[in-house]
C-alpha cells in the first residue's frame, strides 16, 4: 500500500526542492549577474539573464570612489579590534567557568544567557548617550566597545563548550610529569583549543562585519561609515539608483562572509540553537 | 554538563579571569541600561542635549506613551509583523526540513547548498538585492508579473504600507528560513527510524506518522526555534529602516525599533525614546522568560 504514496511523496518533495533551490539561490545569482552588467543592459525593459560579454566597470566604479575604500578601512579596523578584544576577554572567562568552581559562577553564566536576549534596539539610545558622554561617538574604539559587548556573551558561551571539551585529566597528567598548572594548560589544553578559537573568531568577524544597527547609531558622520552603512546609502530615492554599482558593492561585501560562513557553519549550528545570534 | 576539575582551594584567579568580560559588559550594557531607566523618568529633549539640565518628571513619559495612540499602533503593528513572519518562517522551514528527507540526494544537496548561501548573505547585501528585484522600473518581479499578464509595469512596492510590509516579510523570511530548516532537519535525523517503520507496518499513513511520532520527538527543538524566531522577528530593525530610507512612509511603517531610533536619535527626544525602549525590553522579557528558564533547566542537568 505505501508504494504509490511513497512515489508521489518523493515527486512532491523533489518538486518543492527545485522551487526552494531557485528561491534561495536566484537572488544571490542575480546579485552577481547584475554586478557584471553595463548600465544600458541594467536599464533595459528586458532583463539580461547571463552576464555574457559582461564588464568589470561596476567594480571599477566602486573602487574608484574613495568612499568604499574608506568604509572598508573602518570596517576592517572595527572588526579586527572587536575580535581581538572579544576573543581575549571571552577566552579567559571561558577558562574560569569551565576549569574553576567559584561563588557567583552560576550567576555569571545565567547573566550571559539573559544578556543574549536583550535586543540592541532596546538599548541603543542610552549606548549612544554613553558614548557621547565619553567622546567616543564616530570613533572606531566607540563602535568596537559596543560590538565587544554584543558578541561577548555568545563567544564566552561557545568557548566554554570548547574548553570543557578538553578533558582535565590531560592537564593532570602533564602536571604529574612536572608541569605547573599554567604550563600544563598552555602546553596541553591550549593547542587543542585552536580550532575552537578560530571558529569563534570567524563567527565574531561575521557578526561585526555585517552589523548595521549599532553602526548606524554610533557612526553618524559620513566619513566614518562602515561597509554596511555605505552600502545602504547607495540606494537613494533622490538619485537614480546605480544598481550595477550596488550589486558590485554587495558582492564584494558578501564574498568574505560567505566564504567564512561556509568554513565554520558546521561547528556553529549547534551553538546557534543555544545562543541567540542573528544580524 | 559534568564539569571536572573541581579546585577546592579558594583562589582569586577565576575572579580575575572573568573580570575583563564583566567590566566590558558592565560598561557597554549595564551602565547604559541603568542610565536608560533614569532617562525614561526625565524630560530629556533637544534643549537638554544642548546643555540644559534634565528635569525629573517621574512617570510622565510613560503616562504620555500609554495614552499615545501611535505607540499602540506601532506595538500592534510590530506584534502582527512578528507573528506573520515567525509563522511564515516556521511553516516554510519545518515543511522544507520534512520534505528534505524525501528528496533524492542530488536535489537535497542542491537545496542545502542554496539554503546555506542565503543564510550566509550579509543582511545589507540581501536587502539591496531584494530591492533591486522589486525595483519599480527595471525589477525582475515587476517584469515577470507583467509578462504573465498582470498590470505591474512601473509598480512601486514600497509606497503602500501593506505592500511595503509584504516586501519586508519576503526579505526577513528569506533570510530566516535556512536556520529553521537546518536546525529542524538536524533534529529529524535523530528520530529513531525503526519507530517510524513500525508505525508504517501498523498501517499509519504519512500524516499520522508525522503527527504521532515525528513531530512529538522533535518537540523541544521546535519550541526553541519558534521562540527564537518570535524574539528575532519582534526586533526587526535593519530591513524596515533601509526600506524606509528607500521610499516607504516612515509614519505608516514604523515598528518598535525604528520608532525608538527616530524618536531618540532622529528627533532628539531621548527621554521618550528611553521609555519606549524600556517598554520594548519588558515585552522581550515576557516573551523570552520561558526560553531562558528552559535553557537554565538544561544547564542544570
Amino acid at each position: 500500500m505505501p508504494r504509490p504514496v511513497r512515489r508521489s511523496l518523493k515527486v512532491t518533495a523533489n518538486l518543492a526542492g527545485v522551487v526552494a533551490f531557485l528561491l534561495c539561490a536566484f537572488p544571490v545569482y542575480w546579485m552577481v549577474n547584475s554586478s557584471f552588467l553595463p548600465r544600458n543592459r541594467i536599464r533595459n525593459p528586458d532583463p539580461t539573464w547571463l552576464p555574457l560579454g559582461g564588464t568589470l566597470d561596476n567594480y571599477r566604479t566602486v573602487f574608484e570612489g574613495d568612499q568604499f575604500l574608506n568604509a572598508l578601512k573602518i570596517s576592517l579596523m572595527v572588526t579586527v579590534l572587536t575580535i581581538v578584544v572579544a576573543l581575549a576577554f571571552a577566552f579567559v572567562a571561558a577558562v574560569a567557568v569551565s576549569r574553576f568552581r567559584f561563588r557567583g559562577m552560576k550567576s555569571f553564566v545565567v547573566a550571559l544567557l539573559v544578556i543574549q536576549m536583550i535586543p540592541v534596539e532596546g538599548l541603543f539610545i542610552s549606548q549612544y548617550k554613553m558614548l557621547e558622554g565619553v567622546n567616543l561617538l564616530n570613533t572606531v574604539v566607540g563602535l568596537s566597545i559596543v560590538y565587544v559587548a554584543a558578541v561577548l556573551p555568545f563567544t564566552v558561551w561557545t568557548l566554554r563548550g570548547f574548553v570543557s571539551g578538553v578533558p582535565y585529566e590531560l592537564e593532570e597528567a602533564a602536571m604529574m610529569d612536572g608541569c605547573s598548572r599554567v604550563q600544563a594548560f598552555f602546553r596541553v589544553t591550549f593547542p587543542l583549543l585552536a580550532p575552537g578559537l578560530v571558529a569563534t573568531g570567524v563567527f565574531g568577524f561575521i557578526q561585526a562585519w555585517n552589523e548595521f544597527t549599532l553602526a548606524l547609531v554610533v557612526m553618524t558622520r559620513e566619513d566614518r561609515r562602515t561597509l554596511p552603512l555605505w552600502l545602504s546609502t547607495f540606494t537613494d530615492v533622490n538619485r537614480g539608483t546605480d544598481w550595477g554599482g550596488i550589486m558590485a558593492g554587495s558582492t564584494l561585501i558578501a564574498i568574505p562572509v560567505v566564504v567564512f560562513f561556509l568554513v565554520v557553519q558546521g561547528r556553529m549550528v549547534a551553538g546557534l540553537t543555544t545562543g541567540a545570534v542573528k544580524g | 554538563m559534568s564539569e571536572t576539575a573541581p579546585r577546592p582551594r579558594r583562589t582569586a584567579l577565576p575572579y580575575l579571569l572573568v573580570l575583563p568580560a564583566v567590566l566590558a559588559l558592565g560598561f557597554a550594557l549595564g551602565y547604559p541600561l541603568v542610565r536608560q531607566v533614569l532617562l525614561s523618568f526625565q524630560d530629556y529633549g533637544l534643549a537638554q542635549q544642548f546643555g540644559r539640565p534634565p528635569e525629573w518628571i517621574g512617570l510622565d513619559n510613560y503616562r504620555e506613551l500609554v495614552t499615545d495612540e501611535y505607540l499602540w499602533r506601532v506595538t500592534l503593528r510590530s506584534l502582527v509583523f512578528c507573528l506573520v513572519n515567525a509563522v511564515a518562517t516556521l511553516v516554510l522551514g519545518v515543511g522544507l526540513a520534512l520534505l528534505m528527507r524525501h528528496m533524492s540526494k542530488p536535489v537535497r544537496i542542491a537545496v542545502q547548498s542554496a539554503l546555506l548561501l542565503a543564510w550566509a548573505m550579509p543582511v545589507v547585501a540581501s536587502l539591496t538585492v531584494w530591492q533591486w528585484l522589486f525595483d519599480t522600473q527595471y525589477g525582475i518581479v515587476n517584469w515577470s508579473l507583467t509578462r504573465i499578464g498582470m498590470d505591474y509595469e512601473g509598480h512601486s512596492w514600497l509606497l503602500q504600507p501593506l505592500s511595503f510590509f509584504f516586501v519586508a516579510t519576503v526579505i526577513v523570511v528569506w533570510m530566516s528560513v535556512p536556520f529553521v530548516a537546518f536546525t529542524v532537519y538536524a533534529a529529524l535525523t535523530q528520530v529513531p527510524e525503526d519507530l517510524v517503520e513500525a508505525a508504517e507496518i501498523d498501517g499509519a499513513g504519512p500524516v499520522e506518522r508525522l503527527r504521532h511520532i515525528v513531530l512529538p520527538s522533535i518537540r523541544d527543538v521546535l519550541l526553541v526555534v519558534a521562540l527564537l524566531q518570535v524574539i528575532w522577528d519582534l526586533r526587526v530593525f535593519t530591513q524596515i529602516y533601509v526600506l524606509q530610507q528607500a521610499g516607504g512612509s516612515t509614519h505608516d511603517t514604523n515598528l518598535l525599533g525604528t520608532y525608538i531610533y527616530r524618536l531618540g536619535i532622529g528627533g532628539g527626544k531621548f527621554g521618550m525614546a528611553s521609555a519606549v525602549a524600556i517598554f520594548m525590553l519588558v515585552l522581550t522579557v515576557i516573551l523570552t522568560g520561558p526560553y531562558v528558564r528552559a535553557m537554565l533547566k538544561k544547564e542544570e542537568d
